[in-house]
């Protein structure tokens, strides 16, 4: 396990004010989550799950011909789609049109994707003003640092962090009561939105059909986002492509729901173009960004490929028992938890991150929650085959493998393996075994102590 | 290869498809819509967004709906959209309401400064409690956004059962607009300790006033 995971992990499980806010956030949700699909209130739950998995499958499967379709459809309403390999381009393409509006503020509203690639950086690298407006994304920025989970970003920080990072960002008295914090943002940001020339969103859907991209939030930033400025820029990753429309209504019905135990989350707003002749008001520019950025990488394998398939939701965080104690900044990229430990070593290479695929339980929590039905254990079994092939390739677990030839032979010889039990056994009770790679394994687990009589010799004696 | 062509390849490649190759027709988006009475829909919706801090105003005609909407403005500011139901009710001609803005950067001046804004909506969803704003030259986007209340007076017969209604109503929102926002009670976060504070972008209250 790298040194920085190790630290992370550690530095987390010594914090028990960090501790109690990650359990008590995610078990709020997970609670909320469970209040809304249970079979009295949604019936259809589990056949919405199936149709919402069967319909990204279809969509993954064809991704070529859906992202032809959405581009079209797009430009038929008087958008642009512009595709884009990595996040130099998408800074390239914004930096560029920026320079030829004379563009100098942007306000963004919450995204995964721009996450992903550091935009707010490379914009401001630029000279450009880039506001994150998402109350949670915002205070995140002040601090300068990143997502904590994918719906609640700034799950980690009390009220009383948020005072200090206020203050210190904002150079505003002091105010430890969240709807006066709420209030101050709600003020600074209003300003924004009014003088901002650009307004970036990401997309939770894509729809292929009608060449509209699905926005879902609580705020109204998302929507002061990509009405206020003339001109809008959605960027999403290849993946969010949903065929039709009218698929919507599997898509919300189970989003909000998995994500916060709402019907439906505040604003779900569908958007398709500039705005129309005659509608008063809306952008006069809309571009849409179609971004690989890795995910290219995970379609060749007919396994792996569901990985695809998610919708940011934000569920198997909050189900995960590793999650739940590890937090989200123990995961070295964006995205965290079971469906973090999944895409980011298939976005940067197996072996970049071989530790992600082990940083599981495989308790199956993830996919028994996943609304779009990712058998997130089923992918973490495949990625794990590929980091020991790797490995062995490389000569590394040597020590394992010898580890495990020795058990084999062990459990093929009877007689052996008795003696070795009672020897292990009788080390273990005077706790000599607490050494080298078994001590780290000992750290964070407790050994069960070792029965008086093992079961062959109880057997011998009935 | 630009960048386009170079992605659209390697999805190909990956796929194992060719260029062109069409996708498998899937089945009809099945869309079971209840039966549910008019006076059952009004019902729910009122429950629904009861419970979301929203406040709901039934009443019988459109000069009572007038007079809800002017007692509940209390001569604060507001500004109307431009629907013709708000019109048939005489809301534009109640004191302190601006209507009938054509202009963008007009009506972002008067939405920034108004306390209240009022809309009509296309549809109900009543078994959310949602409201179905779609955008056009009746009704403005930032009319339901900026200011810190938002108003919306529709007739019940707009209410519709649900999600599946609608999108059985309307299959192809684009076709129609570019803009379909639904809203389901006041703005809302819970960004801060999981605390929920309303109105932290959008509206903080709402209220519906059903006519008929």
């Amino acid at each position: 396990m790298p040194r920085q995971f190790q630290q992370h992990i550690h530095e987390t499980l010594a914090n028990r004010r960090l501790q109690e806010a990650i359990y008590t956030a995610t078990g709020r949700l997970k609670d909320a989550r469970l209040a809304v699909i249970s079979e009295n209130v949604l019936p259809e739950y589990q056949e919405l799950r199936t149709q919402a998995n069967a319909l990204k499958k279809q969509a993954i499967d064809h991704l070529d011909y859906y992202l032809e379709q959405f581009q079209s459809n797009v430009e038929a309403h008087g958008g642009h789609v512009v595709f884009c390999k990595d996040g130099t381009e998408v800074a390239d393409f914004v930096l560029s049109l920026a320079k030829e509006r004379a563009a100098k503020l942007i306000v963004k509203s919450k995204s995964m994707t721009t996450e992903e690639i550091d935009l707010n950086e490379r914009l401001e690298h630029h000279g450009l003003e880039s506001v994150e407006t998402d109350l949670g994304e915002y205070i995140l920025q002040l601090a300068h640092e990143r997502p904590y989970h994918i719906v609640a970003p700034a799950l980690h920080k009390t009220r009383y962090d948020v005072a200090d990072i206020l203050t210190k960002g904002l150079n505003a008295p002091r105010d430890t009561v969240p709807e006066n914090q709420a209030a101050l943002a709600r003020s600074v940001l209003r300003q924004k939105f009014l003088a901002a020339d650009i307004g970036i969103s990401g997309a939770n859907f894509l729809v292929a059909d009608s060449g509209a991209i699905v926005l879902v939030e609580n705020e109204g930033n998302a929507r002061l986002t990509t009405t206020a400025p003339k001109i809008h820029i959605a960027i999403a990753g290849i993946e969010k492509v949903i065929p039709r429309a009218q698929d919507l209504a599997v898509f919300l019905k189970l989003l909000a729901r998995s994500a916060t135990g709402q019907l439906l989350s505040v604003y779900t707003s569908f958007l398709s173009g500039p705005r129309r002749e005659g509608e008063v008001d809306g952008p006069d520019e809309f571009y849409v960004i179609l971004l690989d950025n890795g995910r290219t990488r995970l379609l060749p394998n007919r396994e792996r490929r569901q990985s695809l398939y998610c919708i940011r939701c934000g569920a198997c965080l909050n189900a995960c028992p590793v999650y739940r104690k590890i937090g989200g900044h123990s995961f070295p990229w964006v995205y965290s938890g079971p469906i973090g430990a999944i895409l980011t070593p298939q976005f940067m290479g197996v072996a970049e991150e071989p530790a992600l695929p082990f940083a599981s339980s495989l308790c199956g929590a993830c996919a028994e929650v996943c609304p779009v039905k990712i058998d997130i254990p089923k992918v973490l079994l495949d990625l794990r085959s590929e980091v020991h092939k790797s490995e062995a390739r490389r000569g590394k677990n040597r020590a394992e493998k010898l580890a495990f030839a020795a058990f084999g032979w062990l459990m093929r010889h009877p007689r052996a393996y008795e003696i070795g039990g009672r020897f292990a056994a009788s080390l273990a009770r005077i706790a000599v075994l607490n050494v080298g790679p078994v001590r780290a394994w000992l750290s964070e687990r407790d050994l069960p102590p070792p029965p008086a009589h093992s079961f062959r010799q109880l057997w011998r004696q009935r | 290869m630009n960048s386009r062509a170079h992605i659209l390849h390697q999805v190909r490649t990956a796929l194992g498809r060719s260029e062109g190759q069409a996708a498998p027709e899937l089945p009809p988006v099945r869309l079971s819509i209840p039966a549910v009475s008019v006076e059952a829909r009004i019902a729910s919706m009122i429950m629904r967004l009861e419970a979301l801090a929203g406040r709901v105003y039934r009443v019988a005609t459109p000069a009572a709906a007038r007079a809800v909407v002017e007692e509940t403005l209390a001569n604060r500011t507001a500004v109307a959209s431009n629907a013709p139901f708000l019109e048939e009710c005489g809301i534009p001609q109640l004191p302190n309401v601006r209507s009938g803005i054509a202009d963008r950067d007009q009506l972002r001046e008067v939405c920034a400064s108004a306390a209240v804004g009022i809309s009509s909506a296309d549809y109900g969803l009543a078994d959310t409690g949602t409201l179905v704003m779609v955008s056009s030259p009746h009704e403005a986007r930032m009319i339901s956004l900026l200011p810190p209340t938002h108003i919306a007076v529709l007739p019940c017969s707009r209410l519709l059962t649900g999600l599946n209604q609608m999108f059985a109503l309307l299959p192809s929102p684009a076709s129609m607009t570019s803009s379909l926002v639904l809203i389901t009670g006041p703005s809302r976060t819970a960004d801060i300790e999981q605390i929920l504070v309303r109105g932290v972008h959008g509206p903080g209250e709402i209220i519906v006033v059903l006519v008929g």
